[in-house]
C-alpha cells in the first residue's frame, strides 16, 4: 500500500511536524490563557466590560484565518511570528468568556466570606475565586486547543510550521503522485494529535481540580 | 490576641452610595457592651446587614466613628481588623475547594499560627460545634448537610477566637427544627465563650431567644426600639415594632419565662397506697375537688376527683398525669402542658419528685404583672 510505505519511508520528518504543530499549538493556548485569564479578571466584575472583552474577543474569531494571517504577513514577515499571533487570538475567545463565566459563577456568599474574615483581594482572587474557576478556564483553554489545531494547518499558507505543510503540498500537486497521500497524511496527523492532546486536557483536569469541586 | 469580651460602641454612622439620593444608613449611634448579643432585626432593606458590615468594614462608613474595645476601626488595616472579628453569614460561605479542617484553620493560618496548633485548634472547633473531628475534618463542604455547614459556618468564625461576632441571618438556610438546635448551641456556646455578639436576623422569634437585647430597625436602620426582649413584648415602642413583634406577644412572652421565676401553686396530694376514704375526708375539710396521687417516691401519678374517691384503690381512679413540666421549663411549655392537662400541670424536681404546681390562673396573673411593670417602668 502506497499510503503507508509513504509514512514509514518519511517517518522522521512526519514526526518532526507533529511535534512542530503540537508545541505551536500548546504554547499559543498558553500564552492565551495567560493575556485571557488576565483579561477575564480585569472585566468579570463590570457587566459592560465583560460584554466588551467577549464581544471584541468573538469579532476575532469572525475574521477567516486565511484572510487574518494575510494580514498579518505584511507586518510581521513569514514563518512562527504570524503563526504564533494569529493562533493566539483565535485562542481569546472561549478562554476569556470561560474565565468571566467561571469567576461570575462563584456563590457571592463565598467571596463575601472570603472577604469577611480578613482575605485581602489578591488572596480571595488567587485562593478562592480562581480556583473555583479553574475548571471553567481548563474548559475553555481545551475547546481553544481543538479550535488552533485546525487553524494552525492554514498557517503553512505563511510558511508557519507544522503538518499544514504536508496538507498544501500535497493540495499543490493534486493529479501527480502522493499528491493525495500527502494531504491525507497531513490530516490524519492532525486528527490525532487532536485527541491526544484532548485525552491530556482530562487528564491534567483530574490532577488539578481541587477534590471538593471535582464531579 | 484577646480573649477578653470588647464593647463596640458606633457613633453617627452613615453610608451613603455614590449616586443615592438617600443614606443608605442614617447618623447610628449605638453602645454594644462586652459579651452582650445585640440582635438586629427589621424587615429586608432596612439597612440592618450595611450597618452591621461597617462594623468590620466590608461596607465603609461615609461618616461616623466606630471604636472596638476602644481602637478606632477605621485607623486599621482593615483585612487586618476582618481577622480579629469572627464572621458567620447565612449559607456558611464555605469554601467548597477546600476541606472542614482547611476552611476552619484559614483564620489562624492568616494570623501566622504554628501548623501544630492550628490542627488542634481545628479539632477543638469541630468538638465545640458538636461535630466529630475524626469524622468530619477531612469532608468537604458538598459532603455536609445544611445544619452542619453552619456548625462548620460558626467554628470557622470562633477559630482565632475574636473578642467579636458578627453573625448575619446564620441559621437563615435550615429547617425549622435544626435552626432551632442551633440557636440553643449558640446560647450555651456563649455562656462559656462571653463573646460580643452582633446578630442579624429578620425574625423576630429568633431575636427574642438569642438577644440580650434587641434593636427594631426601621427605614435607612433607625433605630425604633433598642431594648431587652421581654420589655420590647411587653410594650412596643409604637405601632411599627408592634407589627414586627406580631401575634401573640404575650405568648412569645411566656417563652422568656422559666417555671422558677413565677409562685409554683399548692396541690392537695395524695400517696397512692392511702385509703380513698382518708383521702376523701381530706378534701373534704380543705373544701378542694381534687387530688394529685404520688407513688413512693413522691412522683406525680393520677389526678383524682373528689367524686372518683369511692371503693377503688387510688392507682387505678381518676386519670393519669400525661404531662410535668420542670422549674426549668419555659412557662409556655407549663401553658402548652396545662391545656392538655386541664386546669393544672405538676412541677417535678430533677429526680421527677412532686415540688408544686403551675395552674392556668398563675400563669394569666404573670401576664398581667409583666404588662403592669413594664408599663410604668
Amino acid at each position: 500500500m502506497a499510503l503507508w510505505t509513504y509514512v514509514t519511508a518519511r517517518w522522521q520528518s512526519l514526526l518532526m511536524d507533529s511535534y512542530l504543530h503540537a508545541s505551536a499549538v500548546v504554547q499559543a493556548t498558553l500564552l492565551a490563557a495567560v493575556i485571557g485569564v488576565g483579561l477575564g479578571v480585569a472585566v468579570y466584575r463590570s457587566p459592560v466590560g465583560s460584554a466588551v472583552a467577549t464581544a471584541l474577543t468573538s469579532a476575532i474569531l469572525t475574521i477567516p484565518s486565511f484572510a487574518l494571517l494575510g494580514l498579518l504577513l505584511p507586518v510581521l514577515g513569514l514563518g512562527v511570528p504570524p503563526t504564533m499571533v494569529a493562533l493566539v487570538l483565535y485562542a481569546l475567545l472561549p478562554i476569556v468568556r470561560n474565565t468571566v463565566v467561571g469567576l461570575n459563577g462563584i456563590d457571592p456568599a463565598v467571596v463575601d466570606a472570603a472577604r469577611g474574615i480578613g482575605m485581602g483581594r489578591l488572596r480571595v482572587l488567587t485562593g478562592v475565586e480562581l480556583r473555583l474557576a479553574w475548571p471553567a478556564i481548563l474548559t475553555g483553554m481545551r475547546v481553544s486547543t481543538q479550535l488552533l489545531m485546525g487553524i494552525a494547518a492554514i498557517a503553512a499558507y505563511v510558511k508557519g510550521p507544522g503538518l499544514g505543510n504536508l496538507i498544501f503540498s500535497g493540495l499543490s500537486r493534486v493529479g501527480s503522485a502522493n499528491a493525495v497521500d500527502l494531504a491525507l497524511v497531513g490530516t490524519v496527523g492532525v486528527i490525532v494529535i487532536a485527541l491526544l492532546l484532548d485525552g491530556g486536557y482530562v487528564l491534567v483536569g483530574r490532577l488539578t481540580t481541587p477534590r471538593g469541586i471535582r464531579d | 490576641m484577646t480573649d477578653q469580651a470588647v464593647d463596640i460602641q458606633l457613633e453617627n454612622v452613615t453610608k451613603r452610595y455614590p449616586g443615592g439620593r438617600q443614606a443608605a444608613v442614617e447618623d447610628f449611634s449605638m453602645s454594644i457592651a462586652a459579651g452582650e448579643i445585640v440582635v438586629f432585626v427589621g424587615p429586608s432593606g432596612c439597612g440592618k446587614t450595611t450597618t452591621m458590615k461597617m462594623i468590620n468594614r466590608l461596607i465603609e462608613p461615609s461618616s461616623g466613628r466606630i471604636t472596638i474595645g476602644g481602637t478606632d476601626a477605621l485607623s486599621l488595616d482593615a483585612d487586618e481588623l476582618r481577622r480579629g472579628i469572627g464572621y458567620a453569614i447565612q449559607q456558611a460561605g464555605l469554601f467548597p475547594h477546600l476541606t472542614v479542617g482547611q476552611n476552619i484553620g484559614l483564620v489562624p493560618g492568616l494570623q501566622g499560627w504554628a501548623k501544630a496548633k492550628t490542627a488542634s485548634r481545628v479539632e477543638e472547633m469541630l468538638e465545640l460545634v458538636g461535630l466529630d473531628a475524626g469524622e468530619f475534618r477531612d469532608r468537604f463542604p458538598r459532603q455536609l448537610s445544611g445544619g452542619q455547614q453552619q456548625r462548620v459556618g460558626v467554628a470557622r468564625a470562633l477559630a482565632a477566637d475574636p473578642p467579636v461576632l458578627l453573625m448575619d441571618e446564620p441559621f437563615g438556610a435550615v429547617d425549622p427544627i435544626t435552626r432551632g438546635n442551633l440557636q440553643d448551641e449558640l446560647l450555651s456556646l456563649q455562656s462559656e465563650l462571653h463573646k460580643t455578639i452582633v446578630f442579624v436576623t429578620h425574625d423576630f422569634d429568633e431575636a427574642v431567644k438569642l438577644g440580650d437585647r434587641i434593636a427594631v430597625l426601621g427605614p435607612k436602620s433607625s433605630i425604633l426600639q433598642f431594648d431587652t426582649p421581654e420589655a420590647i413584648l411587653a410594650a412596643p415602642a409604637n405601632d411599627t415594632v408592634a407589627g414586627f413583634v406580631g401575634a401573640g406577644a404575650s405568648l412569645k412572652q411566656l417563652t422568656l419565662l422559666r417555671v422558677r421565676d413565677i409562685e409554683l401553686d399548692e396541690t392537695e396530694t395524695a400517696t397512692i397506697d392511702e385509703r380513698p376514704a382518708d383521702v376523701r375526708a381530706r378534701l373534704t375539710a380543705k373544701n378542694r375537688k381534687y387530688a394529685l396521687v404520688l407513688d413512693n417516691r413522691r412522683r406525680p401519678k393520677r389526678w383524682v376527683h373528689l367524686r372518683d374517691l369511692n371503693d377503688g384503690a387510688l392507682s387505678t381512679v381518676g386519670r393519669p398525669v400525661n404531662d410535668q413540666v420542670t422549674r426549668q421549663s419555659t412557662v409556655q411549655d407549663a401553658l402548652e402542658a396545662i391545656l392538655t392537662e386541664g386546669g393544672s400541670v405538676p412541677v417535678v424536681g430533677t429526680r421527677g419528685e412532686y415540688v408544686g404546681a403551675v395552674g392556668i390562673d398563675t400563669v394569666m396573673e404573670t401576664v398581667r404583672k409583666l404588662r403592669e411593670e413594664h408599663d410604668h417602668g
